[in-house]
Parts: C-alpha cells; structure tokens; sequence
C-alpha cells in the first residue's frame, strides 16, 4: 500500500493550488471553483486519515463536508446571480460598494 | 502497482486542478473541475472509502457540477472574450504563485513529518455503506439531524436571494 504521507503531500498540493486560484482569479465563479477544490483536498486528507487510522469517522466528517458544500454552492451561486443583476459582470473587481 | 496507479493519478490530478485555476474560459474550468472530482473519487477508492467515493460522484461531480454549469449558462459567460478579463497585477500574480508554491511545500513538509501511529488493519466492511452508515447514525446522529436544518436553510436562502426583486 501507497504511504499514507503521499496522499497528505497530494491534498496538500491540492489545497495550495486552490489558494492560488482565489488569489489569481477575478472571475467569481472561477473563485467558487477554487473554494470547492480547497474543500475537496480537506476531504481527501480526512479519508486518507481515517484509512490510517482503520476508522470510518473520518469519513462521516467528508459525508458533513459534502452537505456543508452543497448548502454552500446552493447559496453561493444565488448570491452569485443576485450580484449579477445589480451589475451585470461576474468580475470582483466592479462589486466596490463595500470599499471605504 | 499500487504506487504506479497513485502516480498516475496525482499527476492528473494536480493537472486538472491547475487547469481549473488558469483557464480562461470559466465552462472549461468547470469541465476540469469535474475531472478533478472524479480523479478524487477514484483516490477514495484506492483508499477503501467505497460509499465515499460514490458520494463524490453522485453529489459533486453531479449535483453541485450541474449547479455550476446551469449558473455559468444561464450568466451566458461563455460569449465573453477570454482576452477581456481582468487580471490582477502580472506582479501581484507571481507573489500569489510563488506564495501558493511556498505553502504547498510548508503543508507537505508539516504533514508528512508528522508522526503517524501504524496503518491499522481494515475491518473487513470498512468504507462499506454500512459501517459508514452505522457510524453516521449512531455517533454522529446529532450532527446529522441538524444538516437538515442547514439543508433547508439554504434551500429557502437560494430561493429568496436569487428570485426577482418586485419594485
């Protein structure tokens, strides 16, 4: 069997490929895309964890991640489409109402 | 054989979550979005997390996907001119990747010198349904009752926020 380590060092990797997207990126569903792949390398390290571990809880914690994303993309997206029709752009840059 | 399939797969992976983060066309890094998630339903697997990995295809790559590409459609981004986005500063840019490589690599060094307690042998159903199942409503039945609380939250949240305003 493959170390353990190897799939942390992937979920890791996955993690920080995420990070960058949301730095990188003005497009807010290409940000939400890198949110959802932040969460996925989180499950990844729970399974490979709960693996080690020869338990199944942390499995039931990826089952709660997956509800807590689906609630988020559900919400996320209205919100999405809501900006939308304020300002017909998807891009971070023109939503500066908050700005001080 | 175990390493060589791992392999294969963290090379995939990592390829379509990079084109995720830097393609221009949002439908596309959608599309890469869902190789990635199925990619990481299949490491599930390697992992014995059998109901795991049917879960990720069955709610990620299809229900949460479906809701992404409706949204993209419905926002008809796929007409925008990919050379029109904005972009941070090229500088700006290069301090994200380089801070992004900087964390990978702090991640990994943390999380692989961690001290691990020895693979445990796997109970002969582990990652079944069942045993996740058993788990799910016996530990954690708590929890579980109250993610239909927050199921129904968001479903009345979606619908509030994105219906029409009336004037």
């Amino acid at each position: 069997m493959v170390p353990i380590s190897w799939y942390l060092a992937l979920s890791a990797v996955l993690f920080a490929i995420g990070v960058t997207g949301v730095l990188v990126r003005r497009n807010l569903i290409v940000i939400f895309m890198a949110i959802e792949l932040m969460l996925n390398a989180v499950n990844l390290s729970f399974v490979a964890l709960a693996r080690q571990l020869g338990s199944v809880d942390g499995q039931v914690v990826v089952f709660f991640v997956m509800v807590v994303a689906a609630a988020e993309a559900a919400v996320g997206l209205a919100i999405i489409i809501a900006a939308f029709r304020s300002r017909p752009t998807v891009f971070a840059d023109e939503f500066t109402l908050l700005k001080g | 054989m175990g390493s060589l399939a791992f392999a294969i797969l963290a090379v995939l992976l990592v390829a379509s979550a990079l084109t995720v983060v830097v393609h221009p066309n949002p439908v596309k890094s959608a599309m890469a979005l869902v190789v990635a998630l199925f990619l990481l339903a299949v490491t599930f697997v390697l992992l014995e997390a059998h109901m795991i990995a049917a879960l990720q295809v069955i709610v990620y790559a299809g229900a949460i996907m479906v809701l992404f590409l409706f949204v993209i459609m419905l926002l008809s981004l796929e007409r925008e001119n990919p050379e029109a986005q904005p972009h941070p500063p090229t500088g700006l840019r290069v301090v994200a990747w380089m801070g992004g490589g900087v964390l990978a690599a702090e991640l990994c060094w943390l999380l692989v010198r961690q001290p691990l307690p020895p693979p445990a042998q796997a109970a002969a159903d582990y990652g079944s349904a069942q045993a996740v199942a058993r788990s799910l409503y016996t530990d954690f039945l708590l929890p579980f009752e109250l993610t239909s609380i927050l199921l129904l939250v968001a479903v009345v949240g979606a619908v509030i926020l994105a219906q029409r305003r009336r004037p």
